[in-house]
């Protein structure tokens, strides 16, 4: 923070900073921001919840996104989805019970000459099937 | 006495020096990351010190080489030869070759229209520099456009030059890029600013993040030279925060760039000062819109506001403010280093010079071209991209994203130009491209971009956040079969609404996918609507 | 030094009128008692542009323009009053209706309420779109005031007046698209908040019966908002 030096235009750069060292932002970390840059409570608020990068809640320990970009879809990414929510019992957006994985959609991953494409803890799996999903993620999950 | 420019090319070429005879590019973009490219340049490393020819062979890391579909991609210079889908195990194989006769069982035939139908300059370097190298930049001729427009130019002659080669925009809008820079360089104020849009919000297409990871000097190059065209001193790339790799690679060549002195003040000793910083996105599709996207590098909430005023008037903080995409900058060192009439030498009347697509769907040669304008849809789609995987008739080819339309096959012979584009209900839009095949329901398409439009929409104003829920809730009726002629009336009803009333280009153009599917593709709408057959009882 | 304004003459609806070079076209049409509906606008409040209820026709240009942010200019042709125009508003205030809880009935702003009144003038009697039952909450954690989502059109005039007049800056949006909503603080109930003055300005600009005053039977609730351009006279607020 102190490098972005106190400035309230550096509003979104804090939150990346501050998602970034803690995985996610609570309401303390936003009045803590708040005060620093003087920026209004709802205002750090408002900013924090129109961006779909920044996450309100803590994240599992690991991560899974989807991507539903236009190419991953035409290449049917829902049947990933479809899979996960069968396997792990989550749908977009939550985590399991235990905290071990979240599961997210991206809008294109940048991937899209490898639709579809799905993200596991930051490393892209390019022409995903259910299969080498599968073997992705029992690989960071420990089956 | 030598310029600073001069200096900086030695030291390149004293790096030449080092260079041995042959050299190994691995891809090493995110297509090919993803299928271990880096790996495979580990293995590569450690076979050629194993097999001790580290005095003729070089490794080096290179960005996108196009051909995503048969990554990880791996080429032997100066021959030429391109291997495709290489292993770990290969590496030994492939070092044995290297000077011997290629490897046959890898080889990828690079006689074929996919590299043959294209012409490079936006991506001249992309998959031939190390992309965190700036000496291997300016060994590719880099920053002489620069070291020109300084030494040699007045702005105006510089923005001449634009104005003559006919670019335009290529973030979508096709807005004359020569014609926007002229207004803000008559802009009178002490400061201004330029941005680069770098937010590739349309859903499925990826040339700006390959720009970005393979070639960014580049980009910064066309910043430089239009901030002293149009007299801005500081510059703001604004990245997407889901691009990892180009964020790290970018800064990295700002980084090389500010110590050579091609950044920071008195850049190359011409008096010029001139800045880049990275403002990084959050992930919000209307910040590629220009008044959202200032709002956002201000920190807040990523809402456009009306224009006018324009940002070359009042722009970020008020000032005067010069927005290109990342493409439009690329294309600015060619054609200051060429001249503006070899530029509009390609291309057609309207639409000169060339435009990257990124090829995706149902197609076989997935991945990145550049093409010069006025080609035809077939040749890029059936020519370069092999037509579909399973040699299937396509349906349809959407351009534009969720901004664009669904053009059918029939009129596969369409130039490609702005204005054709248009004309058929689409847009050239940034460079996305994807091919449906008649798995896909073009009901279920339309359904798909409003979705993506309902969840993408600011909520400022009443037309695009209402209007985009209430269409997705009709779509989502008549793909699931419950719809009446009625629903579909009111569904056409709303496109106009939300088209001519909404107050950004997100709104006004949410209805496009809908619209030309509708154009196209109506009795697919027609057959899942349940009372198509008699529509006088639809009430 | 005098600075003299320069005139600018324009036609509205077929009359001709003059207009300072820095008048919007809704602000001299209202002087011209030309009467074009708005909802987001408020006189003395920054321009938001927002519920594009004002867009009016301008001959030649291709795009509907908003009045509340168009200046006026020399041989301007606007038309206020179309039938496409009068369409598109009543289309409007049906996905307004549709997108919220509007019983106007039960009410405390029934009879004085913007929203209720522009739809009686447009001849907006019935919303062909189903409700989006969207789920919104309520806050009655103030004592003096209760704001009720249902009811909220999202104009941002509470948003506006709060930052730019009071400067607490106690709203703002949370979310956005159609999940979009009017949030105190960080999304804590009103009644809490460290910022809020209880200055009620947010409650008199509310032009619905979202933001109202406690203890208010049905019809009761009369907003007052001579305040404003007083007030913003004394404030440099942003255009
Ligand atoms: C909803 C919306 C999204 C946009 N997204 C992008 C984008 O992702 N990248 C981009 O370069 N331009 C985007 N644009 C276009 C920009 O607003 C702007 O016109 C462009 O960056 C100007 O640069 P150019 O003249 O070089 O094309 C978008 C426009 C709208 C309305
Ligand atoms: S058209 Fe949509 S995205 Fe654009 S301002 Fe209106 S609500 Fe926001
Ligand atoms: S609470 Fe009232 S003033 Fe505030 S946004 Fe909603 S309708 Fe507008
Ligand atoms: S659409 Fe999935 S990576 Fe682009
Ligand atoms: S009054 Fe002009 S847009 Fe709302």
């Amino acid at each position: 923070m102190r490098r972005n030096g106190y400035r309230p235009d550096a509003l979104i750069e804090t939150l990346h900073t501050a998602q970034e060292a803690f995985g996610y932002l609570d309401d303390e970390t936003l009045l803590f921001v708040s005060h620093a840059l003087r920026v209004a409570p709802s205002q750090v608020y408002g900013v924090a919840t129109f961006y779909h990068f920044f996450n309100l809640k803590p994240q599992g320990e690991h991560v899974c996104s989807v991507c539903l970009g236009t190419a991953c879809y035409i290449k049917k990414a829902q049947k990933l989805l479809d899979f996960i929510e069968e396997t792990y019992g989550v749908v977009p957006g939550n985590t399991t019970e235990d905290r071990k994985l979240s599961v997210l959609t991206v809008r294109c991953v940048g991937a899209c000459g490898l639709a579809p494409a799905a993200v596991v803890d930051g490393e892209v799996v390019g022409n995903a099937t259910v299969d080498s999903l599968r073997e992705r993620l029992e690989g960071v999950l420990g089956k | 006495m030598t310029t600073i420019y001069e200096e900086l090319q030695e030291q390149a070429n004293a790096e030449l020096q080092k260079r041995h005879t042959h050299c190994v590019r691995v891809c090493m973009a995110a297509g090919c990351l993803s299928h271990h490219g880096d790996t495979i340049k580990k293995a590569l490393e450690a076979e050629i010190e194993a097999q001790g020819c580290q005095d003729d062979v070089t490794i080096k890391g290179v960005g996108c080489m196009g051909l995503c579909a048969a990554g990880p991609l791996v080429s032997v210079e100066p021959e030429g030869i391109l291997y495709e889908k290489v292993t770990v195990e290969d590496a030994a194989d492939i070092v044995k070759s290297v000077g011997n006769k290629p490897l046959k069982r890898l080889q990828c035939a690079t006689n074929v229209p996919f590299f043959k139908r294209q012409v490079k300059i936006v991506l001249e370097n992309s998959g031939v520099v190390d992309p965190e190298s700036l000496e291997d930049y300016i060994l590719a001729g880099g920053y002489a456009a620069l070291d020109k427009a300084l030494t040699d130019m007045s702005p105006a002659e510089v923005i001449d030059e634009v104005v003559i080669s006919g670019l335009r925009g290529r973030g979508g809008g096709g807005y004359p890029t020569g014609l926007k820079w002229s207004t803000v360089a008559k802009a009178i104020s002490d400061t201004k600013y330029v941005i680069c849009n770098a937010d590739e919000g349309d859903p499925g297409a990826f040339m700006d993040r390959s720009v970005l990871e393979s070639d960014p000097h580049r980009v910064i190059e066309g910043m430089a030279i239009a901030a002293y065209a149009v007299g801005a001193e500081q510059a703001y790339v604004y990245l997407r925060a889901e691009y990892p790799l180009a964020i790290q690679r970018l800064k990295m060549a700002i980084r090389q760039a500010k110590r050579s002195g091609l950044l920071g003040d008195n850049i190359l000793g011409s008096g010029v000062n001139f800045n880049v910083d990275i403002r990084l996105g959050a992930g919000a599709f209307v910040c590629g819109e220009e008044t959202a996207l200032m709002a956002s590098i201000e920190g807040k909430r990523g809402m456009p506001r009306p224009r006018p005023p324009y940002p070359a008037d009042h722009g970020l903080w008020g000032e005067p403010t010069l927005i290109n995409n990342v493409e439009t900058f690329a294309n600015v060192a060619p054609i200051i280093r060429n001249g503006g009439a070899w530029y509009a030498g390609i291309g057609t009347k309207e639409s000169k010079g060339t435009k990257v697509f990124a090829l995706a769907g149902q197609i076989k040669n997935t991945g990145l071209i550049e093409v010069p304008m006025g080609i035809s849809l077939n040749e890029i789609v059936n020519e370069i991209g092999g037509g579909t995987p399973d040699g299937s008739q396509i349906k349809a080819i959407q351009t534009g994203g969720p901004s664009g339309g669904c053009i059918p096959n029939q009129y596969i012979e369409t130039p490609v130009d702005y204005e054709s584009l248009s004309e058929l209900g689409s847009i050239m839009g940034s460079g996305g491209m994807i091919v449906m095949d008649s798995s896909s329901s073009m009901v279920e398409v339309a359904r798909y971009f409003m979705e993506f439009c309902k969840t993408e929409s600011c909520g400022k104003c009443i037309p695009c956040r209402v209007g985009t829920a209430q269409m997705y809730n009709l779509l989502d009726k008549i793909a699931t079969g419950k719809a009446t002629s009625a629903d579909l009336e009111l569904l056409e009803q709303l496109c106009d609404l939300v088209k001519n009333t909404s107050l950004c280009g997100l709104g006004q153009s949410a209805p496009n996918p809908v619209l030309s599917t509708l154009r196209y593709f109506r009795e697919e709408y027609l057959t899942k609507i349940v009372d198509a057959t008699d529509k006088q009882s639809g009430s | 030094m005098a600075r003299r304004s320069r005139i600018k003459t324009l036609k509205i609806d077929g009359r001709d009128v003059g207009a300072h070079e820095d008048q919007t076209i809704l602000q001299l049409a209202r002087e011209n008692n030309i009467t074009i509906p708005t909802l987001c606008h408020i006189e003395g409040l920054s321009v938001p542009g927002a519920c594009r209820l004002c867009l009016v026709e301008v001959k030649g240009w291709r795009k509907l323009v908003p009045a509340c942010a168009t200046y006026a200019d020399e041989g301007m042709e606007v038309f206020t009053d179309s039938e496409r125009l009068r369409s598109y508003r009543r289309m409007i205030l049906e996905l307004l209706f549709s997108e919220g809880n509007h019983v106007c009935a039960v009410c405390v702003s029934n009879g004085h309420c913007e929203l209720q009144s522009l739809a009686q003038h447009l001849g907006m009697d019935h919303v062909r779109y189903p409700n989006l039952q969207p789920v919104r909450l309520v806050d009655m954690t103030h004592s003096r005031f209760t704001l009720d989502r249902n009811r909220c059109i999202l104009c941002l005039r509470c948003v506006r007046v709060c930052d730019e007049i009071e400067g607490a800056h106690t709203w703002d949006v949370k979310g956005r698209g159609v999940d979009a909503r009017v949030i105190s603080d960080l999304d804590t109930p009103w009644g809490e908040s460290p910022t809020c003055t209880t200055c009620g300005k947010c409650v008199n600009v509310c032009p619905v019966g979202a933001l109202v005053e406690k203890g208010r039977a049905v019809g009761e609730m009369v907003k007052r908002q001579e305040f404003l351009p007083y007030l913003s006279s004394m404030r440099e607020v942003k255009r």
